[in-house]
């Protein structure tokens, strides 16, 4: 019985403090997609509290009112084989609880896969993200500026991440703007996220990728549009170029602190597009060519989907 | 001077050296206690070349619970390590080791050996078998298992362990990002112990179609049996995923073919998929064994039947099913867009249905019972509050939308093992208490059991319910260390408490077996828990024929019956018993297995070559061997009943 208390009590108490002072990262969400998936959670967790408790309830009652030494020593306990109403309602309740979830879940999945709402028809700013051991590198190919390990992004804009990996598959992750996806050496993945108001956030790789995985970290700076304007003017102004010997360098394993350049490794090292498409030229006449997409962003992103859900089978 | 280069640790320590020096004191104290004390013979006639499935069983057992001390050692070490923000008392690839093993030790090495163990134990005496269908081909299996644990075990002080990860993710698990061997290790290992595995299944299917008891149909057969039948049948359609995967991960590694690597249109995402599909039917094939101890302890202490038998068969069929459907959900992150994540996210839910009947089903056994609260029951009451929240927090995970803020975080962490140590953990250990008795012929001492009980079910709510915070806190796992700002350490300090409150928990379980070796009583009967089925019908400890006359079954409790109803079990007289003889061959090809294994991490083909074709002389010499075992006559037969009956 003692274990039931404390674990009710253990339960209280990890309810208040969701619900405390300190909001939890991912449940103080600066974004639509993060705000999205705050609510599934919340929705999720009354839900999933009400069947716990059922469980907890007649746990404890039929342990306190069938306890052996309560009982008298005559008492022999009846064959009882089944009933089928109770079956059917053991059945059908978590079956409609299920049924329900499944709504959720799908309804928030595609929201979160698409465009971020509540922008309007605002252009997505693109950003390339790609890791290498253990760095970010974030290329803006329409500002032709890139940085490393930090990440300037406007404001009431959707933003739409481009993400690959010079390494081990890492998971690029803004745990208040939105959930994280995995970044991979052989194809790109599109991640949609969207910042409500100014602010910093923490950013990270969420899978692990070796020695320096810890420290693989990143910062956030969300901005009103102008500000985001200015900074870019003047990172024209004053960054160094990025070449291609000095992005070999870059890619050395190990820890870098901030760095901005003007250009973007994306016109000497071409990412891997399309699917599986490998890295350089040469990787690509390997690879299953047909996988190639030179269409548009938003075709190859489809196209991506599709291919992943074939070799899912 | 290559030699040592070679065989070298990459990373060393002082907690290496350490254990080096503690492996040679303790392989020579006991290589010199056998032949102090002659036991060598001992050994070898009784165990080494054993074919009798209930000594195999508590050799997995002892196996497994090394393991379990084994992969505690390592959750004390990132328990510490994780306690206090910025500490450095492991650096990060030590960490990275550590965490690697542990997982790889706990599923595979540990859980997966305990139910096993259980298994043998149980099946056939519980089905009313004198053996199990291949009693050779049992003790195989056994020996491989033990050499890919040994493989495995050694990585650390020979070459190095692997550490990128129980899931060994590639391309960090290849060579170019994995330069040690320790992934070498780690692939080997899994792959003799899953031929061991693989055996096992086949065994144990044709063990329980074809070896009940007369009587016994599959619908009067007891649930843990029933358990097995199931998940034997899931590791035959699970393992050969994961013997492909490994093979192609090995290739990749030794000879350079780019399955999984990145260049030349390797697929990465290829080796998450194969170890998925292969990995979550793996968690119910540990899960399911520990349904079915719960179904026969629920209802021993409740004095009552259990509660809707069909639906808990419909319902294991279901998840064994369902079980290989959901496996994306493991990568809902990997981009493979909103539809196939939909899909796999219901596939996903869609287990809690199964699972949740058979919570309700064991409340409704208790249900006008007359509940004892004995140390098997307190275990099997632990599990239904704790894993209730497990799987709860599966749920939660299964929202693929969701997901992607709990997935790689400290959230997941907690999720699987709030599913894995009531699931697996207290199953074992409350069947380990339950059939002690059957095992050894007395009984563990039930106030030390109980002790041990609570620091395990509180240790095991403090070292992770916090984790669910730290998780919506943005804590990813595998992180050997964090910053002060993060606000990450209370939650990691009160986890570490959790585990030392375990640690204690298992101690007292090691006492509890001194303890209980030394004091107490023998005189315990046949059937000291007052149970349901036939397992409980022979004597304690259990003569090696295990059942003088096969029992005639009438009734799902057919035990429970003979002693209320009045049926009877036992029918006509002795008859002489057909056993097989002993063999060394098993031991002898595992320990081939072993050197091949080990040539192979190290590329040394010319051992590697000598290895096979050991393994292929064993398989030849068996094939020519004319052994047809030996026979118990009525007469040994009724002498030694007489004799066990008279110990009583
Ligand atoms: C109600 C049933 C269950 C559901 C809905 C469920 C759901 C999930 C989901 C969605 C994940 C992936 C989470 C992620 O990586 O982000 C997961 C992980 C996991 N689950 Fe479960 N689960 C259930 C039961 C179990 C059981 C019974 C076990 C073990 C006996 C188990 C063991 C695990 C393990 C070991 C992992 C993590 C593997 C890893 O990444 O290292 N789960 N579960
Ligand atoms: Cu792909
Ligand atoms: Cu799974």
């Amino acid at each position: 019985m003692k274990l039931k208390w404390a674990i009710i009590g253990a339960l209280i108490t990890v309810i208040a403090l969701l619900t405390g002072c300190e909001p939890l990262t991912v449940l103080d969400p600066k974004g639509p997609q993060a705000q999205t998936q705050a609510d599934v959670i919340w929705i999720s967790i009354a839900i999933m509290a009400f069947i716990v408790i059922t469980v907890f309830v007649m746990l404890v009652y039929l342990l306190i009112k069938y306890r052996g030494s309560k009982q008298p020593d005559s008492y022999e306990p009846p064959h009882i084989e089944g009933n089928k109403v109770v079956e059917a309602i053991v059945v059908g309740i978590p079956v409609i609880i299920v049924a329900v979830l499944s709504v959720i879940s799908v309804k928030s999945t595609y929201e979160v896969e698409a465009k971020p709402e509540g922008y309007g028809d605002k252009e997505p700013l693109v950003v390339y993200a790609s890791s290498s051991d253990w760095k970010w590198h974030f290329s803006y190919p329409e500002q032709d500026i890139e940085t490393v390990n930090y990440l300037y992004i406007p404001t009431d804009r959707p933003l739409e991440f481009k993400l690959y990996s010079y390494g081990p598959i890492t998971s690029f992750w803004i745990p208040q703007l939105g959930g994280q996806k995995y970044a991979m050496s052989d194809m790109i993945t599109t991640l949609h996220l969207g910042a409500d108001a100014p602010g910093e956030f923490m950013g990270r790789n969420a899978n692990f990728s070796g020695e320096g995985f810890a420290e693989n970290t990143f910062n956030v700076k969300a901005m009103p549009q102008e500000e985001f304007d200015e900074w870019v003017k003047e990172v024209k102004q004053t960054a160094e170029p990025l070449t291609e010997q000095k992005f070999d360098e870059l890619l050395e394993p190990g820890h870098l602190g901030q760095l901005t350049f003007t250009g973007t490794h994306l016109d000497f090292m071409p990412p891997p597009e399309g699917h599986h498409g490998g890295h350089g030229a040469d990787d690509k006449k390997n690879s299953h060519s047909s996988h190639e997409s030179t269409s548009s962003e938003h075709a190859e992103h489809e196209e991506e989907g599709a291919e992943h859900e074939a070799h899912n089978e | 001077m290559e030699f040592f280069e070679r065989f070298a640790v990459p990373h060393p320590s002082p907690a290496i050296y350490a254990s080096m020096v503690a492996i040679a004191l303790t392989s020579i104290a006991i290589v010199a206690g056998l032949t102090y004390f002659k036991k060598w013979g001992y050994l070898w006639r009784e165990w080494l070349t054993t074919v009798d499935h209930k000594k195999i069983g508590i050799m997995y057992m002892i196996s497994a619970l090394l393991m379990l001390f084994r992969g505690g050692a390592d959750v004390l070490m990132m328990r510490a390590q994780t306690a206090v923000p910025e500490n450095t008392l492991l650096d990060a690839q030590h960490y990275n080791e550590i965490f690697t093993t542990h997982g790889v030790v706990m599923i595979i090495f540990m859980a997966m050996a305990f139910i096993i163990a259980l298994m043998n134990f149980v099946i056939p005496l519980q089905i009313g078998a004198r053996d199990v269908a291949f009693p050779r081909l049992n003790a195989l299996s056994f020996w491989l298992y033990f050499m890919g644990a040994m493989l495995l075990n050694i990585s650390f002080v020979i070459g190095g362990s692997p550490s990128s990860g129980w899931t060994s993710y590639f391309p960090l698990a290849g060579n170019e990002l994995s330069q040690s061997v320790g992934t070498n290790y780690y692939m080997l290992s899994l792959q003799i112990s899953g031929l061991g595995t693989l055996i096992t299944g086949i065994n144990f299917i044709v063990t329980i179609l074809k070896m009940r008891a007369p009587g016994m149909t599959l619908m009067k057969m007891p649930m843990f049996s029933w358990a097995g039948l199931i998940t034997n049948v899931i590791i035959v359609f699970a393992f050969p995923v994961l013997t492909v995967a490994l093979a192609m991960g090995t290739m990749d590694r030794l000879f350079a073919t780019n399955f999984f690597t990145t260049t030349n249109g390797g697929m990465d995402m290829l080796w998450a998929n194969l170890f998925w599909v292969w990995g979550h039917p793996e968690v119910y094939i540990l899960i399911l064994p520990a349904f079915g101890i719960y179904s026969e302890i629920i209802p021993t202490f409740s004095r009552r039947n259990l509660y809707g038998y069909n639906t808990m068969v419909i319902s294991m069929v279901v998840i064994s099913l369902l079980s290989f459907l959901v496996w994306v959900h493991h990568f809902f992150t990997m981009g493979q867009g909103a539809l196939v994540n939909s899909i796999f996210s219901i596939t996903t839910m869609a287990i809690a249905v199964p699972t949740g009947i058979k919570i309700f089903n064991w409340l409704f056994t208790m249900w006008k019972g007359k509940i004892q609260f004995t140390v098997p029951m307190l275990y099997s009451l632990g599990f239904i509050p704790i894993f209730t929240i497990g799987g709860v927090t599966g749920v939660m995970l299964g929202m693929a939308s969701a997901d992607y803020q709990y997935h790689n975080t400290m959230f997941l962490v907690a999720h699987f093992h709030l599913v894995i140590i009531p699931g697996v953990v207290f199953a074992m250990l409350a069947g380990l208490t339950y059939w002690w008795p059957k095992m050894f012929g007395f009984m563990l001492n039930e106030r030390i059991g109980k002790w041990a009980f609570w620091f395990i079910a509180g240790g095991t709510c403090l070292a992770f319910f916090p984790m669910f915070i730290s998780g919506l806190d943005g804590q990813a796992r595998r992180m050997y260390t964090y910053s002060e700002a993060t606000g990450f350490g209370i939650w990691n300090m009160l986890s570490f408490i959790g585990a030392i409150g375990l640690a204690i928990g298992f101690i007292l379980i090691v006492y509890n077996i001194y303890y209980s070796t030394r004091y107490a009583s023998r005189d315990i009967g046949d059937d000291p828990w007052d149970a349901r089925s036939l397992e409980w019908a022979t004597h304690n400890p259990v003569p090696e024929y295990n059942f003088a006359i096969t029992p005639q079954v009438n009734s799902r409790q057919a035990f429970w019956d003979a002693k209320k109803n009045g049926h009877k079990l036992f029918k006509g007289g002795y008859k002489e018993i057909h056993m097989p003889n002993n063999s060394g061959v098993p031991f002898i090809m595992a320990v081939f297995f072993f050197i091949f294994g080990f040539g192979f991490v190290f590329s040394m083909w010319i051992t590697v070559i000598a290895s096979l074709i050991g393994i292929i002389a064993c398989l030849i010499h068996r094939s020519f061997e004319k052994d047809h075992g030996y026979h118990i006559s009525a007469e040994e037969l009724e002498k030694s009943e007489v004799e066990l009956r008279g110990a009583k």
